[in-house]
């Protein structure tokens, strides 16, 4: 009688420690941070504000690891027509003629607040989504361009050409105007933009992606403490893409 | 008056053709329904079943595609059994790996019968994200783990084709 109490209270103990380990990976690593991922079928909130903090001083020039790994996760690819190539991201190099001193950056749709193109569309095919993300509804884009001429960043593109290679993740065809999309389905998982992941990757350490509206995020954190940039502040976009360093 | 077994046998003729003209009546629906919704088409499907009844299916499938379609786009809510992309990973013809390069495919084969366009496939991808051919969708762990390897692959093609028959020939049956 007494064996049987004694397995129980093992088989209950072994149970125990079997679900502490489940949450620990690694020293270090834990599932806990799962739990600020969005449950699936849960709808994206306003809670949340997607932002990128690109610190320039640490992008070097002539890198172009952020552009490639974009191109690579979106199906974004050369058509062999460099002036009509679609672009979600590009690197850009700022002078200043007096000092000679040069910048590097990434430059791509700046999710702002108060996007112009989404003010211009006629169809409501640009939107802003609850998260703060800026994108255009390809089933509802007529391909009028005029989101491209609003746009003071020009980080829109139309596609001209038809294409039958696209990642089942990213769909995109002739006729619809496109931008970043900030990798809307990676953070729908919680992962972070393929340009992040990249520069971090390469160890650059450029680019940090995270919640503006958390105070307590890495990014907001920064931001409070460095003298960051928005690019054309003067038209009061309040953009998700910030810069530090120019 | 007319005696009993002639008068059974009269009846029985009478009951012989109608029943023979029921069934020319019934025959064409084999091909399609009374609302045009074409049954004949063999599913490619891993599954059981879908995810909604195959009648209804049928005829409601563009709207649950909208209907998440706006789902996923406007609010971001993924995963979910009606997207597109969960259509394709289960209905992806194995032999071409895709649901819409051919007549043979999924989705092309009723609507190059039905002559409706298909828009889908200019932006969407036709094809899973895992290739179908490396990784058979209709061999499911358990049945690799039966046998040995070199056979799993083939027995998983058999039991493909034999699954496609049966589907079917569920379907006519249900239809009549």
């Amino acid at each position: 009688m007494s064996n049987d109490v004694d397995n129980s209270r093992r088989k209950f103990i072994a149970a125990g420690v079997a679900g502490t380990a489940g949450l620990v990976l690694a020293p270090g690593v834990t599932l806990l941070d799962m739990a600020n991922a969005r449950p699936a079928g849960e709808a994206a909130s306003s809670t949340k504000r997607w932002g990128m903090l690109i610190d320039s001083t640490k992008c070097a020039t002539g890198c172009n690891d952020c552009v490639t790994a974009c191109g690579k996760e979106n199906g974004v690819a050369s058509t062999g027509h460099p002036e009509t190539d679609p672009q979600w991201i590009r690197k850009i190099e700022l002078k200043e003629v007096k000092s000679g001193k040069s910048h590097s950056l990434p430059m791509m749709c700046q999710h702002c607040a108060e996007p112009p193109c989404v003010d211009v569309c006629p169809t409501g095919a640009s939107f802003k989504r609850a998260d703060g993300i800026v994108l255009v509804d390809r089933h509802i884009c007529i391909g009028c361009r005029y989101c491209m001429m609003a746009c003071p960043y020009k980080a829109r593109s139309f596609v001209h050409e038809e294409h039958d290679d696209q990642n089942p993740d990213v769909p995109r065809g002739k006729g619809c105007v496109e931008s970043c999309t900030l990798c809307v389905h990676r953070v729908d998982k919680d992962m972070e933009p393929a340009c992040v992941e990249a520069c971090s990757a390469g160890n650059h350490g450029a680019m940090l992606f995270g919640d503006l509206n958390d105070a307590n995020s890495e990014i907001s954190k920064r931001i409070a403490t460095y003298a960051t940039t928005q690019v054309r502040a003067d038209l009061a976009l309040n953009t998700g893409v910030r810069y530090q360093g120019i | 008056m007319i005696n009993p077994a002639k008068r059974r046998s009269v009846l029985g003729w009478l009951a012989a053709a109608l029943s023979a003209l029921l069934l020319a009546g019934v025959m064409p629906a084999t091909a399609d329904d009374e609302h045009g919704a074409h049954s004949g088409h063999k599913l490619i499907a891993k599954g059981d079943k879908c995810v909604r009844d195959e009648d209804y299916m049928r005829r409601n499938h563009m709207k649950i595609l909208m209907h998440q379609r706006d789902e996923t786009m406007r609010k971001g809510i993924r995963g979910s059994q009606d997207s597109l992309k969960n259509c394709i990973e289960c209905h992806v013809n194995p032999k071409t790996n895709s649901v819409a390069s051919s007549k043979e495919d999924f989705c092309m084969g009723c609507h190059s019968y039905a002559a409706v366009k298909l828009d889908c496939f200019e932006c969407h991808s036709s094809k899973p994200k895992a290739p179908a051919v490396g990784m058979n969708p209709i061999v499911t762990p358990e049945q690799k783990s039966e046998g040995n390897d070199k056979q799993s692959s083939l027995s998983g093609k058999m039991r493909w084709q034999m699954q496609a028959k049966q589907a079917s020939l569920n379907m006519g049956e249900g239809v009549k």
